[in-house]
Formats: C-alpha cells, sequence, structure tokens
C-alpha cells in the first residue's frame, strides 16, 4: 500500500432518499476509480444483502477506499462510507456520519428534497460535514435540475450552484463529483502520535477471524499486536490485524489517524464492538472517548413463533445467528398459551422488525407466525410500582394500575400540499397532535405531529403512501412518555382468550379496532362443524362479536375409479392447510389470522 | 379366477359442456376410426394378465360414447368378448347424452349386449341446460328414455345435477318428480364441483355466474335425497339412488376397491397392487402402443396403508358404511385397530356411527365426509 499523506485523504458518505441512486452512484465512483475491474464490478456492491437489493435500501454499513488520481497527477485516497437510509438506524447513521468530513447529498433531478434526506442533511450539518450537493437522474425527461438546485438552497440553505449535474445510470460526470469531493471535502486532521481513539461505525461477524470492526481513526496509530480497549466496556483485546476495504479486506500494516479501515482482534461477538464506542491503546489510554456514544434500545417488540412448534430451537439458533451480526437486536423467550414456545423479540423500529422477519424466512427458510408489534408503555400501579411492559399479556389487571403511560414521537412529514388534507386527517385520527406546517416551497410543505408510537407501529407507513399516492415521506424520534388512557384489548375465539391476538390500544380505539379484528378473523377463520363466535373485549366487556357459521358442506360429489388419485391429492391438500393451523381450544386457526391484527385495511 | 371391472374411454363429444374436465374433444371426428383401432390394440396388450381375470362389468364412458357410431361400440364389446373371459359379464353400460341417441343405435347397443344405458340429462330446466353447455332440450331427454324403454332396456339410468347457477331447490324436486315418474331404475344425483380449467370456474372467478350458497345447495341434496326416499329409491351411496337390485355394479368395484382396468385415452386402472393412468393424449397414447408398450403415463403403487385408507375412504360412501368383518378378512386387521382414533372421535362430532357390524356417515357425516377423510389419509 502506498503511502498517501494525511492531507490527500477525503471521508465522505453519501445521503440520498431511497430510489434517488445512492448505490448506483457509489457504484460509478468505483469503477470510475478503477477499483474494481468490470467482471468484479456487480451492480451495487455496498448493498450486498439480498434483501438489500430488493428493498432498495442499505440495511448495514460497510466502507470502501478508492484510489484517485488528479488531472495533475496528484494521488488521494477516498473512503466511501456507507449509511443505511431509514429513520429505524438513525443512530448508526450519526456515527457513520462522525466517521466523515464531507457528505455528497444526491437529490433526484426529478423529485426533489424528501423529508429522509433533510433528516440526514440536518445530521450531517449537526456534524460539522461538509455537504457537496449533487443532482442525479438529468437523463430523465422530466428533470429539473435547476429548480432542484434552488430547492436546496431554499430548503437546505446551501450553496447548490456548483452542483454537478449527473446521471449515475448512464456514467455522466461522475469525474465532476470526485473533483468536488477532492477540492469541497476537508482532509481529516489528528495526531498519529496522539494516544489512539479510533470511532467503530459498524461491525460483523465474520466466522473465521471473529468480528470485522469497521473503525475511523481519529488520534494515533493502530497496529497489529496492541492490546486495545473498548471504552464502553473496559474490555481488551489483541490486535491480529488491521486493514482496508476495496473489493475485498487488504491486510495493512498500520491505520493512521484519519484513515479509515478495520480491525480484527479475537471479539466474539459484534456486542463486544458495539457501533459508536471508541477503541483505545490500552497501555496508552486516552483520557476521553469520542463524544456520541450510545447504547441502541429498541423500541419496538413483536413474538415470533415457529409455526412448527418442534422449529424452536431452529428459531432461536436463526436469531442467535442475526443477533452476532445486528446488536441492536434482542430476544427472550416467551410462552403463549395459543402459539406455545417462541420469542419476545425488540426492534429499533418497524422497519427493522420486518427485515428480522424476513430474513428468518428467506435466509433460514423458517415458517414462522408473529404477533402484533408492541411499544413500551409504562405502567404506575397502585402499589407505587413503575413498570415497563412491552407484551400486553403481561400487563397487570386494570384495577391494580394507577396509570398508564405511551412514548410519543416527534414526527415530520414532508408531502406535495395536493396530500395535506387527507394527511392531517389520517394523523387526526392517529391522535396526532398537530404542531405546525412549513412551508418548504409552494408545492411542499413539512407537517409536524405529536403521534403515539402505537399509532405509527399499526400501519401508518402503508396509509400514509396511499393518502398521498406514496408522494409523503415520514421521519420520527422518541421524543418522550406522556400519560394516556390506555387499555388492553383481548380477543376470544370459541369463548377462548387468545393471549397472542391481545393488544394494548387507546380507549377511544378499541371499539373501532375489535370490530375491525373480530371481523377479519371471521373471514380468516375456516368453517368448522359448530358455529365458532369471536369476540373482543375490554376486561370482562365484549366490544365486538362475530359468528363463524358451521360448515354444512365438505364433500366430495363424485368419486369413480378414475377420480380416486386426484380426489387424494385434494384431501392431502385439506390436510396440509389443518396441519399448518393453530389449535386455539377445539378451534383450527390458520396462521394468517395472527396477522389480522396488524393491518389497517383503510 | 378373479372378478374384474372393464372401463372403456371414448373421449368424443359434439360440444365440451362448461363444467366438464374429462379428456374429450369435438370436431376432432376424423381420429375416432384410428382410435378405436388403437382401443383394440391397447386390449391385446393385457391379453396375458386378462387371463387371470373374469369380466363382471363393462362401462364405456366419456366423453359421449353415444356420439360416435354404433357400429365402433359392437366391435368393441364384440373384442373383448372374443378374447377374454366374459362368461359372467353381468352389466354393460353405455353413456349416452340426449340427443345423440336413435332407434338404430340403441338396436346395435341391445345386439351388442349392453344392458344399461346412462344417460346425461342433467336437469329439465332448459334455460340451466343452456347455460350450463348442454346441446339437448328437457323434451328430447324426456323422448330418448321412452325410446330406450321402448327398445327393451330395463336397466336405465339418468344422471342429474343441482347447484347450478341460479338453481332453486323447487327446481330440483320438479326435475327429480318428472324423471321419478319415467321410472327409471337408477339416479345419480350429484352437486356441481367447479373444476379447475373449466369455462364455467373461470365465469365464477370472474363473477360472471352465480351458484346458490352452501345452506340452499345442502337443502338442495337433502330434499332430493328425501324425495327419492319417498318415492321408493334406495340411497346407496353419497350420490347414487336406485330402485331395489339395481345398485350399479361396475361403480361398486370402484367403491369396494376391487380390480378394474380401463381403456382408452386417460382412463384409470387399479390392478394387480398397482394404481395407473393412462397417457392423455392421442399422439402420447398412440405411439406407445406402435411400439409395443402399454400407454401408461403414471404408476402409483398402493402400499398395505394406503390401500387401506383408501378402502375405508371409498367404502364410506356407500350408505350402509364399511362391514367391518370385509375390512378385517381383506386386511387381517380389525378396522378399529387402525383407524379407532378418528372413528372414535368422528363418532362424537356425530360424523360416524358403528352399528356393531357396520361403521357408516350420519346424515351429517355426509355431508362433512372429507373431514373424515382427512384423518383417514396416511
Amino acid at each position: 500500500m502506498q503511502d498517501i499523506k494525511q492531507e490527500n485523504i477525503r471521508n465522505f458518505c453519501i445521503i440520498a432518499h431511497i430510489d434517488h441512486g445512492k448505490s448506483t452512484l457509489a457504484d460509478r465512483l468505483i469503477e470510475k476509480t478503477g477499483m474494481l475491474t468490470s467482471r468484479e464490478m456487480q451492480n451495487q456492491v455496498l448493498d450486498s444483502m439480498e434483501l438489500e437489493r430488493e428493498r432498495g435500501i442499505t440495511i448495514k454499513l460497510k466502507s470502501i477506499r478508492l484510489n484517485y488520481k488528479d488531472e495533475d497527477g496528484e494521488e488521494y485516497i477516498l473512503n466511501l462510507i456507507d449509511t443505511p437510509g431509514h429513520v429505524d438506524f438513525n443512530y448508526e447513521v450519526s456515527r457513520s456520519l462522525a466517521a466523515c468530513e464531507g457528505a455528497l447529498l444526491v437529490v433526484d433531478a426529478t423529485q426533489g428534497v424528501e423529508a429522509q434526506t433533510l433528516a440526514n442533511v440536518y445530521l450531517a450539518i449537526d456534524q460539522d460535514l461538509e455537504i457537496v450537493p449533487v443532482i442525479n437522474k438529468i437523463d430523465l425527461p422530466s428533470a429539473r435540475p435547476e429548480e432542484i438546485k434552488q430547492e436546496i438552497e431554499n430548503i437546505i440553505g446551501i450553496d447548490a450552484s456548483e452542483a454537478p449535474l449527473i446521471s449515475a445510470k448512464d456514467g455522466i460526470n461522475i469525474d465532476a463529483v470526485l473533483k468536488e469531493i477532492v477540492s469541497k471535502i476537508p482532509a481529516p486532521k489528528g495526531n498519529k502520535e496522539a494516544p489512539l481513539k479510533a470511532l467503530i461505525f459498524d461491525s460483523y461477524y465474520d466466522s473465521y477471524k471473529g468480528v470485522v470492526a469497521f473503525i475511523r481513526v481519529f488520534e494515533g496509530t493502530l497496529k497489529p499486536g496492541m492490546n486495545i480497549r473498548m471504552m464502553s466496556t473496559n474490555k481488551s483485546y489483541e490486535v491480529t490485524e488491521v486493514g482496508v476495504t476495496t473489493s475485498k479486506h487488504i491486510p495493512v500494516d498500520r491505520l493512521e489517524a484519519g484513515d479509515v479501515g478495520y480491525v480484527v482482534a479475537s471479539i466474539k461477538n459484534v456486542k463486544d464492538a458495539r457501533v459508536g464506542d471508541t477503541i483505545t491503546d490500552d497501555d496508552n489510554p486516552t483520557a476521553e472517548p469520542l463524544p456520541g456514544y450510545k447504547k441502541v434500545v429498541p423500541m419496538v417488540y413483536c413474538g415470533i413463533y415457529p409455526a412448527e412448534g418442534e422449529d424452536f430451537n431452529a428459531v432461536r439458533d436463526a436469531l442467535e445467528k442475526l443477533q452476532v451480526n445486528d446488536a441492536s437486536l434482542v430476544f427472550e423467550p416467551e410462552n403463549s398459551a395459543a402459539l406455545g414456545f417462541g420469542f419476545r423479540c425488540g426492534f429499533l423500529g418497524l422497519l427493522h422488525m420486518e427485515i428480522i422477519q424476513e430474513r428468518l424466512e428467506r435466509e433460514f427458510d423458517l415458517n414462522i407466525v408473529t404477533t402484533a408489534p408492541s411499544v413500551i408503555y409504562r405502567v404506575k400501579t397502585k402499589s407505587g410500582e413503575m413498570l415497563s411492559i412491552q407484551n400486553p399479556t403481561s400487563l397487570p389487571d386494570e384495577t391494580e394500575i394507577e396509570y398508564m403511560e405511551e412514548p410519543i414521537v416527534d414526527s415530520s412529514i414532508m408531502t406535495p400540499t395536493d396530500y395535506v388534507g387527507p394527511i392531517m386527517e389520517l394523523c387526526q385520527s392517529r391522535r396526532g397532535v398537530f404542531k405546525g406546517m412549513e412551508y418548504l416551497e409552494e408545492t411542499r410543505v413539512v407537517l409536524k405531529y405529536d403521534l403515539p408510537l402505537n399509532e405509527v407501529i399499526y400501519d401508518f407507513f402503508d396509509a400514509l403512501k396511499s393518502k398521498s399516492r406514496g408522494f409523503a415521506s415520514l421521519d420520527y424520534e422518541l421524543k418522550g412518555y406522556q400519560q394516556s388512557d390506555l387499555v388492553k384489548l383481548d380477543i376470544l375465539i370459541n369463548g377462548d382468550l387468545v393471549d397472542a391476538l391481545s393488544i394494548i390500544v387507546h380507549r377511544d380505539k378499541a371499539y373501532e379496532r375489535g370490530r375491525k379484528i373480530a371481523e377479519k378473523l371471521k373471514d380468516e377463520i375456516p368453517r368448522h362443524l359448530f358455529a365458532i363466535p369471536i369476540q373482543a373485549a375490554i376486561g370482562s366487556k365484549i366490544i365486538a362479536r362475530e359468528t363463524v357459521k358451521a360448515l354444512r358442506k365438505d364433500v366430495l360429489a363424485k368419486c369413480y375409479g378414475g377420480d380416486i388419485s386426484r380426489k387424494k391429492k385434494l384431501l392431502e391438500k385439506q390436510k396440509e392447510g389443518k396441519k399448518r393451523m393453530r389449535q386455539i381450544g377445539s378451534v383450527n386457526v390458520p396462521q394468517e389470522a395472527f396477522l389480522s391484527v396488524l393491518k389497517y385495511d383503510e | 379366477m378373479k372378478d374384474l371391472a372393464v372401463y372403456i374411454h371414448i373421449p368424443f363429444c359434439d360440444k365440451k359442456c362448461y363444467y366438464c374436465d374429462f379428456t374429450s374433444f369435438s370436431g376432432l371426428d376424423k381420429r375416432i376410426e384410428e382410435y378405436i383401432e388403437y382401443l383394440l390394440l391397447e386390449m391385446d396388450l393385457y391379453r396375458e394378465t386378462l387371463k387371470e381375470y373374469n369380466i363382471k362389468t363393462i362401462f364405456l364412458g366419456g366423453g359421449t360414447p353415444s356420439y360416435i357410431d354404433g357400429s365402433y361400440i359392437v366391435k368393441i364389446i364384440r373384442t373383448l368378448f372374443e378374447k377374454y373371459n366374459c362368461s359372467l359379464v353381468e352389466e354393460i353400460t353405455i353413456e349416452a347424452n340426449p340427443g345423440t341417441l336413435d332407434r338404430e343405435k340403441l338396436m346395435q347397443y341391445r345386439e351388442a349386449g349392453v344392458n344399461r344405458i346412462s344417460l346425461g340429462v342433467q336437469t329439465l330446466n332448459d334455460q340451466l341446460l343452456k347455460s350450463i353447455g348442454r346441446l339437448h332440450t328437457a323434451a328430447e331427454a324426456i323422448e330418448n328414455i321412452k325410446l330406450i324403454r321402448e327398445l327393451g332396456f330395463s336397466n336405465i339410468n339418468v344422471d342429474l345435477m343441482f347447484g347450478l347457477p341460479d338453481q332453486t331447490v323447487a327446481d330440483c324436486i320438479s326435475t327429480l318428480e318428472e324423471i321419478v315418474d319415467l321410472g327409471v331404475e337408477h339416479i345419480s344425483y350429484y352437486s356441481l364441483i367447479l373444476e379447475e380449467k373449466t369455462m364455467m370456474n373461470r365465469w365464477f372467478e370472474e363473477g360472471k355466474i352465480r351458484l346458490p350458497d352452501e345452506d340452499v345447495e345442502r337443502d338442495m341434496y337433502h330434499e332430493g335425497v328425501n324425495f327419492l326416499k319417498s318415492r321408493g329409491y334406495e340411497h346407496y351411496e353419497i350420490s347414487n339412488f336406485c330402485k331395489p337390485g339395481y345398485q350399479c355394479k361396475h361403480n361398486l368395484f370402484y367403491w369396494t376397491l376391487k380390480p378394474y382396468i380401463g381403456f382408452g385415452i386417460s382412463s384409470h386402472s387399479n390392478i394387480e397392487g398397482k394404481r395407473f393412468c393412462n397417457y392423455n393424449t392421442f399422439k402420447d397414447y398412440f405411439d406407445s402402443i406402435d411400439r409395443s408398450k402399454v400407454p401408461v403415463l403414471e404408476v402409483e403403487d398402493i402400499d398395505s396403508h394406503m390401500e387401506m385408507a383408501e378402502y375405508v375412504i371409498m367404502g364410506l360412501r356407500l350408505i350402509g358404511g364399511i362391514n367391518k368383518e370385509d375390512f378385517k378378512g381383506r386386511f387381517g386387521r380389525a378396522l378399529e385397530d387402525v383407524y379407532g382414533k378418528v372413528i372414535d372421535s368422528s363418532m362424537r362430532a356425530g360424523l360416524l356411527v358403528d352399528d356393531g357390524t357396520y361403521v357408516r356417515f350420519t346424515d351429517k357425516g355426509l355431508d362433512l365426509s372429507n373431514m373424515v377423510y382427512v384423518d383417514i389419509l396416511p
């Protein structure tokens, strides 16, 4: 590895809304700097997980080193640090921003600035990053680059007059982006002789090396053989390898102040290399860690159960494997009368939850049943205790509760003005408290609402998208807790309470939710030999009732010699379907029924 | 010597009915002669196997066997009689559709030994007939029944359907009444099944036709059953009724899981511990026979567990149920030993009864038989 002076290093990230072309631009930069041959070049190398690709979003962040030679033959190292693009991963975003001196702001030339982008730009500005705007997708006929430049200046308040107009897809003007990176983004500072200070901005588990932590060195030097200390846990490890990432990991003899790379130190679990933690020299520690470390805590919980009881161990193994690479995923075993043995799992947010569910199903080929997501409620009991409840079934009896509190988020919804009406209606119906409206430009506004988190996790994204034809975007962060009139809504099937279907809701919403769940269950539960009452109840009070009528016909009208094989196949299919159902009392309930509490269906 | 039922498939029709998913073709009349030749060649391929069997029943089904020239039918039956052990044949049935029958054909059938005519009447409501794609009218059906009788056939079956689009219970009963008044010996009264890949299924899914709801459909069945019983018909299988002594011997082979062999494209056989079905295209069927190979598409080995399950599933279709002694005699194990748990739970649910000799469905069980079958299947 050739020696490059600190002033020729640029550490940057790319901020963009989903679909605005972050990954494609990253690909072009990699291609242009010749880091990968075109044979090695698979589209969008930074998004390596199958799921990420499908969703077009980045979940795990990584870094890649680009070697760039400018027109005068001066050589630079450009470290591109990838950031996740979703509200659930705000903290991770802030840590990877902290590893950079600058950020490329990619804005779609047809769509302009979105709420998500805005939130991340503000995060970057908070970290004192130099923002370099880039206008992408200028190849599209509907591109309006000049207007978008104006929009960036108006909304974000940065100079966009020199923003390169590019098409990442067609490879137009990528050189200009590289030039802007070198000329606009400051070189890192920091003394390589000082005690070591390195920021972990990502980590993953490798089955041969143990945890590989991605770091940015701010002060000092990191070399194999050194003993390092994680400042949040005070645990020490011996460094076995340091290196940089191009298309693969390349070991180097040292990483110095200003460098971005990785470190391997026989760490067994990603929990011991937490994002945001500071690595220092165990023998010559720094006095103060880098600012901003936070232990991430789950905001959303749900139960994950194996569809078939015997898969319990397989689900646990899979969750453990996922957790090795995902310090923000927590789980513990729990038991439901309806679903048997399973796990209570905590997530950063809804998307995180969905990603874990999908990975369990796809990567581990598991068939799982998920219960309705819940937030963490605080319950003050009459005996003066304050409980944290994230599973509706552990809520104490109503008579023992003094009051309850629920988490409230501070939300910003960016939308074209056309949809302000329907979106305000939606927020109102979700118990939102209007805080203000800002015009970004003539046709776009940001609506500010305080929303209860339990309303946000209940199908709010989908509702928002459908009310705005997909144009509105949402950003939120936890504001705090607020007293609220909450009740536990129970569902009884054939007189049996089904714990996995219980939810905590605001009293005013209980009737409507109860009625809708009962209606959906009525459609989901197949007819049996007997009529099945489905009831929604608060305590002992029934608030909604539906009935699945008794089955009257389940017969093969004809069966002669030629029909036997075929009819047998039909029966086998029916038998399979029956096997996949959950037995609750004497009622067989299909797995889909458990999802009926999740979707609003407006 | 073992008893055997022979099925012969005639896959030609004037027009395919909208609910039909059997292998049958219209507009392929030029193939008929060739097909019959191959049919006879196929029979020849089984000559060795069939030496062990006495043919007891012959059933010509379709398609529409009465659509093709009567001389072909004669030829098929003659060949069977010439080459195989047919001295003990008791029943020879041919399926026929109103409008395709005439005096000459019926005379030919009679000459050949056919002693049972199964007529696809379906309903005597002309509007309904049209809506399900039948080419005949109610009047033609009635004419045909009278003609069959006139020519001396003493065993007539009529196929009827219920649960047709917009059909009413009263409509079902009035059709039954007219048919019963004609004095037919046997009636198949069965519920419309929407088969995938049929026009009617497509129309149903597109919302173009409305079918009676489950409750009305069950009323059609039960009121039909009660009516037929009140008129002296024995209800002997889920969808089959007859005057005393006129049970369909051929179909009983199926319901009691006795050996049968099918000739012709897409026909099924169950013989020598194997179930197999023939190719369902002319080309594959002809090619195989050209190479002197039996034209079998798929063979299913039936192990003893599956055989027991099939025996119970088919046997329970008979209203009389399964004779527990017969079961033990055939399989060497008591019925309760194998299916005690299912039988117990089904009895508790009011689906089955056990009178000590027979296990059979209750009235409720007849409507919900699949719920029991699902637990019988291995």
